[in-house]
């Protein structure tokens, strides 16, 4: 076959095809990746904005940073929420996948234009609405839990670090959800009916079910979901750039992007800004190792 | 990696008669669902349209009884907006064509010859689609300012294009490997040259992916803001994600206009939404693909 001739032949074309793609990956994410890792191991402050050349300091970021207090709780912080955010994510997301399997289509059909609606919000635009629902005075979500009979009149949700974080989450997990319920309800309609029907011939009741013939065969799908919201879960710069415009903008109401930018951008110390990116990458580059090994696995077997 | 329809379920035809009680509990909590998770953006839609004075109330408008464009009128009155929509559509233009192009070209490379480094791209355009703007945008402002393209189109779009193409490489390497390359080659036994066969055989098969893999380029960098935040730091050079921000900023200083914010936002999310419900199908089978056996 012709075919196969064409492919195997050794010839620079597929090089040449891909030199736009390396060039501008080189550019906007290769020399930036560079000049962190450079830069962190550099005394970069205000100084050298004004010319001063960097001078090497070893490890004297990473040291500063593992001795700063204030650090460790951005750190611990941001993982947290990550981990809170993303569980929670999975967990309603399934919920709803299933749900969708369990009511007649009009129905499916209604949920699912809802979660699309969600999903599309351009993420500035879901701020500043979710922002005029907590608010203080004349905000939604304070009129109607003083309806259930829930005394928050008045109540400033992003002034207190606790339930600034819990807006927050509330608001990655609405954005979140949607796709989540989407890709597990996909797996499950792979799910046969005549194997849910034979468990339920044998006895299994619904969380038998769920747990002894369903969760196994949607499992992939499962923890590629899970993996791409705790990665996502930790870029979330703009909601919380959005949320301290509002709130409270102390360290205590920080995560790693928001801390990046504040010490980079604000106070200048791009030394110490480098080596907290340097981190994040390499824990977002830690979560990726499986999603990337999941797929290609996946990828190569489909 | 194909596009996988969400197919219907099937179970609710197989039951026997009648409808089951336990099928109206499920509906209604569905229901409920449906409207809690749609109620933000009918919020932001409401609010723009809620007359400034009812606003001003302590109990919220659920309905505008007495609709006004006024709202709408505030938010563009000092022209920001349209300078802001026009470096929007600048910025994403570029964006879009430039990352299109190039994962297109990346993307036959991938499908359509086996070399050598060939596994090694794909798992580094894996990886490289993860990174955190977060972890880069330090950086990436250093490098943009030390070439003068701060404040300026071209600086922030190429960025945009280095973010945007990873992922377009995946969804169009799907879209190339469906088209078998024995239909060019029997156009070019017909006499075709493989330019030929490609422009009329290929390009046309393959104008869907094209157009989803358009959309989402256009989503991530229409609503982009982190990058923007700090290569665009003028005024006058301000993308629809930074001027919404400057304009809730502004309202703020004196008591913020949720009226105004909200008919703002509604500008800002009309045109993702429409485009985004066009796409959506191709995003979810391209980010989990492998994990769903179609």
């Amino acid at each position: 076959m012709s075919g196969v001739l064409v492919r195997r032949r050794a010839r620079p074309a597929p090089y040449l095809l891909l030199i736009p793609a390396i060039l501008v990956l080189l550019l906007g994410m290769g020399y930036p990746v560079v000049w962190q890792i450079t830069t962190s191991f550099q005394e970069f402050g205000l100084a050298q904005q004004f010319g001063k050349p960097a001078e090497w300091v070893g490890l004297q970021n990473y040291i500063g940073l593992a001795t700063d207090p204030q650090f460790w709780a951005v750190l611990a912080r941001s993982i947290a929420f990550c981990i809170v955010g993303a569980a929670a994510t999975v967990i309603i997301g399934t919920a709803l996948a299933l749900l969708m399997t369990r009511v007649p289509a009009a129905i499916r059909l209604t949920l699912q234009v809802s979660l699309l609606l969600a999903w599309a919000m351009p993420i500035v635009a879901a701020m500043t609405v979710w922002i005029w629902l907590f608010d203080r005075r004349r905000g939604a979500v304070n009129y109607v839990l003083g309806l259930l009979g829930i005394d928050m009149h008045r109540y400033d949700w992003l002034s207190n670090p606790w339930t600034f974080f819990l807006v927050a989450g509330v608001i990655v997990v609405w954005m979140s959800v949607p796709f989540v319920a989407f890709s597990v309800y996909a797996g499950l309609t792979q799910v046969s009916d005549e194997v849910i029907e034979a468990a339920s011939l044998d006895g299994a009741n619904a969380w038998q079910r769920f747990r002894l013939v369903i969760a196994p065969l949607i499992a992939p799908v499962l923890s590629i979901v899970l993996v791409l919201n705790l990665i996502w879960d930790l870029r979330v710069f703009t909601h919380f750039t959005f949320l301290q415009d509002a709130g409270g903008k102390s360290s205590e109401f920080d995560v790693l992007g928001t801390y990046i930018y504040k010490v980079g951008a604000g106070a200048g110390d791009f030394g110490t800004s480098a080596a907290v990116s340097i981190l994040t990458l390499a824990i977002t580059i830690l979560l990726s190792w499986f999603y990337v090994r999941q797929t290609i696995k996946e990828d190569k077997a489909s | 990696m194909t596009a996988v329809p969400v197919r219907r379920s099937k179970r609710n035809a197989t039951r026997i008669g009648g409808v089951r009680p336990a099928t109206i509990v499920w509906s209604v909590v569905a229901v409920v669902v449906a409207i809690v998770w749609a109620f933000p953006v009918y919020w932001m839609v409401n609010s723009a349209f809620v007359p400034n004075i009812e606003l001003q109330s302590f109990i919220p408008k659920f309905f505008p009884v007495h609709p006004t464009w006024s709202n709408f009128a505030g938010a563009v009155a000092d022209g920001s907006f349209f300078q802001a929509l026009g470096i929007s559509l600048a910025v994403t233009l570029i964006a879009v064509v430039g990352s299109i192009l190039f994962a297109f070209l990346a993307a036959l490379a991938i499908s359509r010859f086996r070399f050598r480094g060939r596994v090694s791209f794909l798992l580094v355009l894996l990886f490289i689609q993860m990174l955190p703007a977060e972890a880069l945008f330090i950086a990436q402002y250093k490098m943009v300012a030390a070439a003068g393209l701060l404040d300026t189109i071209v600086g922030t779009s190429v960025i945009y294009i280095a973010y945007i193409v990873p992922f377009t490489v995946w969804m169009l390497r799907g879209f190339v490997a469906g088209i078998p390359a024995e239909l060019e080659e029997a156009a070019m036994v017909d006499g075709l040259s493989r330019t030929g066969a490609f422009l009329r055989i290929t390009f046309p098969l393959l104008a869907p992916g094209l157009v989803a893999s358009a959309v989402y380029a256009f989503l991530q960098a229409w609503n982009e803001f982190t990058v923007a935040l700090v290569t665009l730091t003028s005024d006058q050079m301000q993308t629809l994600p930074l001027w919404l921000r400057g304009f809730v900023q502004a309202s703020a200083t004196r008591e913020t206009d949720w009226g105004q914010v909200m008919a703002a936002s509604t500008l800002v999310a009309i045109p993702v939404i429409v485009f985004f419900l066009i796409v959506q199908g191709r995003l979810t089978s391209g980010l989990v693909a492998g994990a769903v056996k179609g």
